[in-house]
């Protein structure tokens, strides 16, 4: 290792600026085409310099699209909204009830225990449309087709898993006896998990949270089956715009910015949790 | 402490028995998947259905006929063919490059471990969106990858649009997005790898390749096979970025199971078939993750062990 010839470290540099180069390019083209008009987005060659505009995002924040043709409007934060509601809520609704079923996992081990946490477990590896199919024609007869609780629901499948596996091995990894000792002073259980437990399982229950978030907010087919255009997140609704006519390919653009800021963002403060979270709580980073 | 102090330390009051308690936390959380697990069961009776939503006076049990017509049905060997290719193409090269990607930024150095967390951005961007980056990229009118195509000669490369080099273009935006993934969970594996034997062999001067073969490659084994069935399962089950790209199309180009069973429920009606498709794809995946949670759990003990 130590004995590293001139040649293979400038190889290295080179394969490792190519593989930043691959993996960047996309999202700072994307960066660039948001701040172009529709002008200088379609002149060829592509221009990498440009007068940036502001245009696109006005559009989307105003939902008014000013055209030759006459105002246009964009129900695009609508989609930022649902996007952002969907994924709190439901990730607040598996942490409620995820959190408690980890613990149960964790420090007792009942008859059944293990095959019900590996029954949550196949739910994250089972196809989507194979319940999404059937639950249309239940939704429509429950009156939950096209509502915000028939989501949360659904969204369940990707939050709870996740939740509970990851926070499963984090209460396991406090030692019992603490929580013991605090029993044995006379505490009764729901203290010791409301004082001891869970503080010290609080990073990785909000590392879990923030995870199941992310992975709420990237979600799409679950809202393109169940949801129509006024509850739908931004994963469907950008794509929708594609084929909406008069939309500019600058707008699209600032779209998809707005879309992936949030989650980009959360990545990049909870990247030292996101190995563990990816891996379901088989690796940790 | 006896068990008589115990007893009499037990706070009074609000008190559930040891037996029921962890019934009562998981509960809940139960409660809400049974719901979810419902129409599982619905699927597989729709499956052995002829069901039509444009003839719902039509519906009546054919049992074995939806599973019967796929071994003469061209479209179902479509299905099959382009998803396990599609599968097979995307993890195999994935592997590839995430282990290659993994070994440069083994070393923990600032610039390192900079460029991994850079690299995490594809992987947290939602994959339809991403799709519809790559889409307005390869934009024959005014894409920038179409641009650079005819740079190096390829006038009028069609990406996703022609039925020559759609595949590669989906598998292209996988590529982009899930790397990172396969990418970062072998990089932590080789960061955890006990020093020792490398030392030892550099001591001894064993050659590179033999270090890698004999030694990295055997210890990363299984981060390397969870990786690899965490993609393949879910890579066999890809929508989104098919869909979002080019709708399965062109033609029955890409019309991979999910994409396949989607447009069988959504354009033809056919409940009966789209329910079949999710049926075979749920066994192929249920064989799958038989294999990963094995291997995943042996992983998962190991990682508590080190806590």
């Amino acid at each position: 290792m130590e004995h590293t010839s001139l040649l293979e470290r400038i190889l290295r540099g080179i394969a490792l600026t190519l593989v930043v180069v691959f993996f960047m390019f996309p999202i700072v083209w994307i960066l660039m085409m948001s701040f172009q008009t529709n002008e200088t987005i379609l002149r060829i060659p592509p221009q990498l310099v440009f007068k940036p505009t502001l245009a696109n995002y006005t559009a989307l924040i105003t939902g008014k699209l000013t055209t030759a043709a006459g105002t246009l409007d964009i129900a695009f934060m609508r989609n930022l909204w649902n996007s952002v509601f969907l994924s709190v809520t439901s990730v607040a609704v598996a942490l409620l009830l995820g959190v408690p079923a980890a613990y149960a996992f964790a420090r007792h081990k009942f008859r059944g225990s293990e095959d019900i946490a590996f029954t949550l477990l196949s739910f994250r590896f089972a196809p989507a449309l194979l319940v999404l199919l059937p639950l249309t024609l239940y939704f429509q007869k429950l009156g939950l087709a096209n509502t915000y609780i028939g989501l949360i629901w659904v969204y369940q499948l990707i939050c709870l898993p996740l939740i509970l596996w990851i926070v499963r091995g984090y209460f396991e990894d406090i030692p019992a006896d603490i929580e013991y000792a605090y029993r044995i002073a006379g505490h009764s259980w729901f203290a010791t998990f409301r004082k001891i437990a869970l503080p010290l399982a609080g990073p990785g229950i909000a590392a879990a949270g923030l995870l199941a978030f992310i992975f709420a907010w990237n979600n799409f087919i679950f809202a393109l089956v169940l949801a129509s255009a006024d509850k739908q997140p931004v994963t469907v609704g950008a794509l929708a715009f594609i084929t909406s006519s008069g939309i500019q390919y600058g707008q699209i653009s600032a779209a998809i910015v707005l879309s992936i800021t949030p989650t980009l963002a959360l990545a990049l403060y909870a990247q030292r949790y996101l190995v563990e979270g990816l891996s379901l709580g088989a690796v940790k980073g | 402490m006896t068990a008589a102090t115990m007893q009499r330390n037990r706070p009074s009051g609000f008190r559930i028995s040891k037996k029921v308690l962890p019934y009562v936390l998981s509960l809940p959380a139960l409660l809400v998947c049974i719901g979810i697990l419902i129409p599982f069961f619905t699927s597989v009776v729709y499956s052995f259905q002829r069901y039509r939503l444009s003839q719902p006076w039509a519906r009546q049990f054919n049992w074995g006929d939806n599973y019967i017509s796929f071994f003469t049905d061209p479209r179902f060997w479509n299905t099959l063919e382009i998803s396990l290719l599609y599968a097979g193409i995307t993890v195999l090269l994935e592997l590839l490059l995430g282990l290659g990607i993994a070994m440069l930024l083994q070393k923990r150095s600032t610039l390192n471990n900079f460029i991994s967390i850079m690299l995490l951005m594809p992987l947290m961007t939602a994959p339809a969106l991403a799709a519809l980056m790559w889409k307005l990229m390869t934009n024959p009118g005014f894409g920038v990858l179409s641009y650079l195509a005819s740079l190096i000669g390829l006038q009028d490369f069609r990406w996703a649009s022609s039925p020559s080099t759609a595949l590669f273009t989906v598998v292209l935006v996988d590529i982009w997005v899930y790397t990172p993934f396969i990418m970062i969970l072998l990089l932590a594996g080789l960061r955890s790898l006990p020093t020792q034997p490398f030392e030892a062999a550099a001591l001894d001067g064993v050659p590179r390749s033999f270090v890698f073969f004999r030694i990295t490659l055997p210890m990363l084994t299984p981060y390397i096979l969870t990786a690899t069935l965490f993609r393949l399962l879910d890579s066999i089950q890809q929508f989104d970025i098919i869909y979002a790209m080019t709708q399965g199309g062109p033609g029955d180009t890409l019309t991979v199971f999910q994409v396949e069973a989607y447009l069988n429920f959504f354009q033809s009606t056919n409940v009966g078939r789209s329910a079949a498709l999710m049926i075979i794809l749920w066994a192929i995946t249920y064989f799958l993750s038989n294999i990963f949670i094995k291997n995943w759990l042996r992983l998962r003990e190991r990682a508590r062990g080190q806590a």
